[in-house]
């Protein structure tokens, strides 16, 4: 058998597995009536206008792109400067706090959880949803602390030191060389945490689950009611979405690199 | 420029912030939760301070026994099939043109990031009566009529693998594509045919980061809590289904900081696991 | 006086000493090379001249300013970086007018002065192009260009030319030395390419080890050059063994003897000042081992003794040699250069 021929049927294994249960879950979600019947019985996209127009759907909506929205800000605000610092300064201590911003994401998600759970229980804040905020501000920063910390060890010293020549002083440098070069490393580690904190849903169940529902929260409480095909649309909407933004950054970006490949080729 | 240590107070300015943020937002937390699973649960309140065992004691109960080593042995399943699934793959993904690549990483990053109330949704619908894989088999007449394939274990297993999967090529991504592709070709050059220089020169190769992916994807596979719900009887519950459920349901939350604390130390053996293996992989380089 | 001094400049990384004791006086307008093989410090010496690294011990002084505490970005000296360091997000008017712009110069007297230097280094109207898109010789162009921006005391550069394919690092190296003239810029070049320095250099200055082993013109660092290191570096040549006694390779020299003291040392002759001659009428004879006719030049290699002499004649001199056969070799005595040590 031909490697080309062995790449084909695993290619079309794996994509089969992955999209399988995508492509029922957008079947189901144009069936005309509230069923749950695939291949679908009629065709309408209603239920994807019942994300925009019903009330509750869109609650959860703007809750989530809004958690989404102040966490990732929040990450990337505390993951530039210290990768800032981290490449400009010979400080072996500070790495701790890249293990520190590395370590929630790598452990069971359920245990950051509970720790934000029972701290903010403990001062009284239980509930409040800038509580979810910084939560998963904390729980995310990884993402945007390993892409800078890509961008900034990318960044050419020599191109520093070229600016220092020419008379700019380590503002200047950093506002009119540094900030440039690693604007899409920047951008990027936004994305990825946005992505990914619109689709969480332990932490922001254990923050704010009783007081504010995000749209996974708001899908898995009404999966037990029962079903209604506005969770199919939301799924496939929140799919499209992710699968918008990451190929915005594939385009603007270099994904091969970001996800850890060398210095993209002309391959 | 060059790098040098910080001197004056302005330096130290910038990490000021970060190191604020994580320190009184994840190391104080990760602190209480390890105080709380000493505490003494309150009925009434959250919990009431004490000093206690009690907690660690009640989990060495036969049943949290049953669910740990049910927990540990699911997550070791998923990881074996992930790495199984993923090693091939994304070994041919490498070779593949760099805008195959680049579609493919979209696709997975896609799914990867899908919550994991979405990925439980669609198994269930897509394992459902209704509107499942069973009416594709009924409408090519190879069943006679639709059934559900959950709750089962298999259901779980498949959930759980479609969860990792993602997790686990992009974890086996940058060590393959990095791989020296002469390698392949010296062993072609040698008489050798592709799946076998797959089997005798790639796989050899790849052998410490094969067990690092597989710990890895084991941590990962740990920290599922909505599948084994959504998929499963209560028999396949986790540990992370039981913590949520302690600390939400039961109201017990020294009981769940107690298992959490547990979860972590098993979690960072494994880590620790890793990181060892990558160092004697450092050292044979 | 003016110009720029170095005095007894050091750079020490933990025990090694990269640069030691340096001393060295650049008059004002001068084209100096640092020359030497890598690791020799003199891409530290340039650093520190920069401002980029700090010396150890020792001080940089220009026109009478001590400058050795003063941070690189208010030095005001213009400097090439051997990678060329061009801001990948900027175009080519851009980059050339990145110091005017964080100064604050005012956009129109930028876009004339852009035009200017991009006239000076023939690259007119390339302003808005992409540095991606120019050719190697355009980047280095526009690098010079850039850092001439400010009208610099100093101009430095770090093996500029290193990343240019042979022919046009030969034009480049030309380009380079007639604009520095009608600059008349005081000039400090880094490179290990010996050609490239006499070519360039009104003082080239031979580095080795950390320690500058002689400092003079071209011609004077090729004729005469001040010790072993330093001939074999500059250019081919035979470095003969020379006893105390006067003994050349069996041959009793009393007066090359005394020359060369009684420890002994080595005669250096260039292969283009050797002439080949019969057996009976050389200084040496010796037997021919190989010849390397290169068309313009021929290339006649003699062992005398166990010691391999090379000789470089034009065809027009002579027909070439065959291996095997018996020559005598003449050493003029205005050529040869007596090294001890």
């Amino acid at each position: 058998m031909s490697a080309t021929a062995l790449r084909r049927i695993i290619f079309t294994f794996v994509g089969i597995f992955l999209a399988a249960p995508l492509v029922v879950v957008a079947g189901v979600s144009v069936n005309e009536k509230q069923a749950l019947t695939f291949p679908p019985q009629g065709f309408s996209f209603n239920w994807y206008q019942q994300i925009f127009t019903d009330d509750s759907w869109r609650a959860a909506l703007i809750n989530s792109v809004t958690l989404a929205a102040a966490s990732a800000a929040l990450a990337v605000l505390m993951a530039l400067p210290l990768s800032w610092f981290l490449w400009r300064r010979i400080a072996p201590w500070a790495n701790v706090f890249r293990l520190l911003g590395v370590a929630p994401f790598i452990l069971p998600p359920v245990i950051t959880a509970l720790g934000f759970l029972t701290f903010w229980a403990t001062i009284g804040a239980y509930g409040q949803p800038w509580t979810a905020a910084i939560s998963h501000a904390i729980f995310f920063i990884t993402l945007p602390l390993v892409t800078l910390s890509l961008g900034f060890a990318s960044i050419d010293r020599s191109l520093v030191e070229a600016a220092a020549t020419m008379g700019a002083n380590d503002r200047t440098i950093l506002r009119t060389v540094v900030l440039p070069l690693i604007l899409p490393y920047l951008i990027s580690g936004f994305a990825f945490a946005f992505v990914l904190s619109l689709n969480e849903y332990i932490i922001a169940y254990m923050t704010v689950g009783f007081t504010m529902e995000t749209l996974p929260i708001k899908i898995f409480n009404a999966l037990r009611y029962g079903y209604t095909p506005t969770m199919a649309s939301v799924s496939i909407f929140f799919v499209v979405l992710a699968a918008i933004i990451f190929s915005l950054i594939a385009r603007f970006g270099d994904l091969p690199k970001l996800l850890g490949a060398l210095s993209g080729g002309d391959k | 420029m060059r790098r040098e240590p910080p001197r004056s107070l302005a330096d130290y300015a910038p990490i000021a912030f970060p190191a604020i943020m994580l320190l009184v937002f994840f190391v104080i937390p990760f602190s209480t939760m390890i105080a709380v699973s000493f505490f003494r649960r309150d009925p009434a309140g959250f919990y009431s301070r004490d000093f206690i065992f009690d907690n660690y004691e009640r989990f060495l109960s036969a049943f949290f026994g049953g669910v740990l080593s049910f927990s540990i042995m699911l997550a070791i399943v998923v990881a074996i099939i992930c790495v199984i699934l993923a090693f091939p793959f994304t070994w041919l993904l490498s070779q593949a043109s760099r805008r195959v690549q680049i579609v493919w990483l979209v696709a997975i990053l896609s799914v990867l990031s899908l919550s994991e109330v979405i990925i439980g949704f669609a198994w269930t619908t897509l394992f459902s009566r209704t509107a499942g894989l069973t009416n594709i088999l009924v409408w090519l007449g190879l069943m006679s009529e639709p059934h559900a394939l959950m709750p089962n274990f298999g259901a779980v297993l498949t959930g759980m693998v479609y969860q990792a999967l993602p997790y686990t090529i992009l974890v086996l991504y940058p060590a393959i594509v990095r791989l020296d592709p002469t390698l392949m070709e010296a062993a072609r050059t040698l008489g050798s045919s592709p799946l076998r220089s797959f089997f005798n020169v790639i796989v050899p190769a790849m052998r410490s980061t094969i067990t690092a992916t597989l710990i890895m994807v084991f941590v990962f596979a740990l920290g599922s809590y909505l599948l084994p719900q959504m998929l499963g009887r209560p028999q396949h519950w986790t540990l992370s289904v039981l913590i949520t459920d302690q600390a939400i349901y039961q109201s017990n939350m020294p009981f769940a900081a107690a298992m959490a604390v547990f979860l972590v130390l098993m979690s960072l053996a494994f880590v620790g696991l890793t990181l060892l293996v990558g160092a004697r992989k450092g050292a044979e380089a | 006086m003016s110009g720029l001094q170095l005095q007894d400049l050091t750079k020490r990384f933990g025990s090694v000493n990269a640069v030691a004791s340096v001393n060295l006086s650049v008059p004002q307008g001068t084209f100096v090379c640092l020359l030497g093989p890598s690791g020799c410090g003199k891409t530290t010496l340039l650093r520190m001249i920069a401002g980029l690294e700090e010396p150890t011990e020792g001080a940089i002084v220009l026109d009478n300013k001590d400058m050795t505490g003063v941070p690189t970005h208010q030095r005001d000296f213009g400097m090439v970086f051997q990678s060329l360091a061009l801001f990948p997000h900027l175009n080519v008017g851009e980059n050339i007018a990145y110091p005017l712009r964080i100064r604050g110069v005012d956009k129109a007297e930028q876009k004339r002065r852009v035009e200017e230097l991009l006239e000076l280094v023939r690259l007119p109207g390339l302003a808005d192009r992409p540095v991606a898109k120019l050719s190697g010789g355009q980047r280095q162009r526009v690098a010079i260009a850039r850092a001439l921006a400010l009208r610099p005391k100093l101009f430095l550069l770090d093996e500029p030319l290193s990343a240019l394919d042979a022919k046009l690092r030969e034009a480049m190296q030309v380009e380079l030395r007639q604009l520095q003239q009608s600059l008349g810029i005081t000039t400090i070049v880094v490179t290990h390419d010996q050609r490239e320095a006499m070519t360039m250099a009104d003082l080239v200055v031979v580095m080795g080890e950390g320690r500058i082993r002689q400092a003079a013109s071209p011609i004077q660092v090729y004729r005469k050059p001040s010790d072993a290191f330093v001939a074999d570096f500059i250019g081919m040549t035979n470095l003969l063994p020379l006893k105390g006694n006067g003994d050349l390779l069996g041959r009793s020299f009393p007066s090359l003897g005394m020359a060369v003291g009684p420890r002994g040392g080595h005669l250096s002759v260039r292969p283009e000042d050797i002439r080949l001659v019969s057996p009976d009428q050389g200084t040496l004879t010796g037997t021919v081992t190989f010849v390397r006719d290169l068309g313009g030049t021929i290339e006649t290699f003699v062992d005398v003794e166990g010691t391999s002499i090379v000789a470089v004649t034009t065809p027009r001199e002579r027909t070439p040699y065959v291996a095997g056969d018996n020559v005598g070799i003449h050493l003029p005595v205005e050529s040869c250069v007596v090294l001890k040590g």
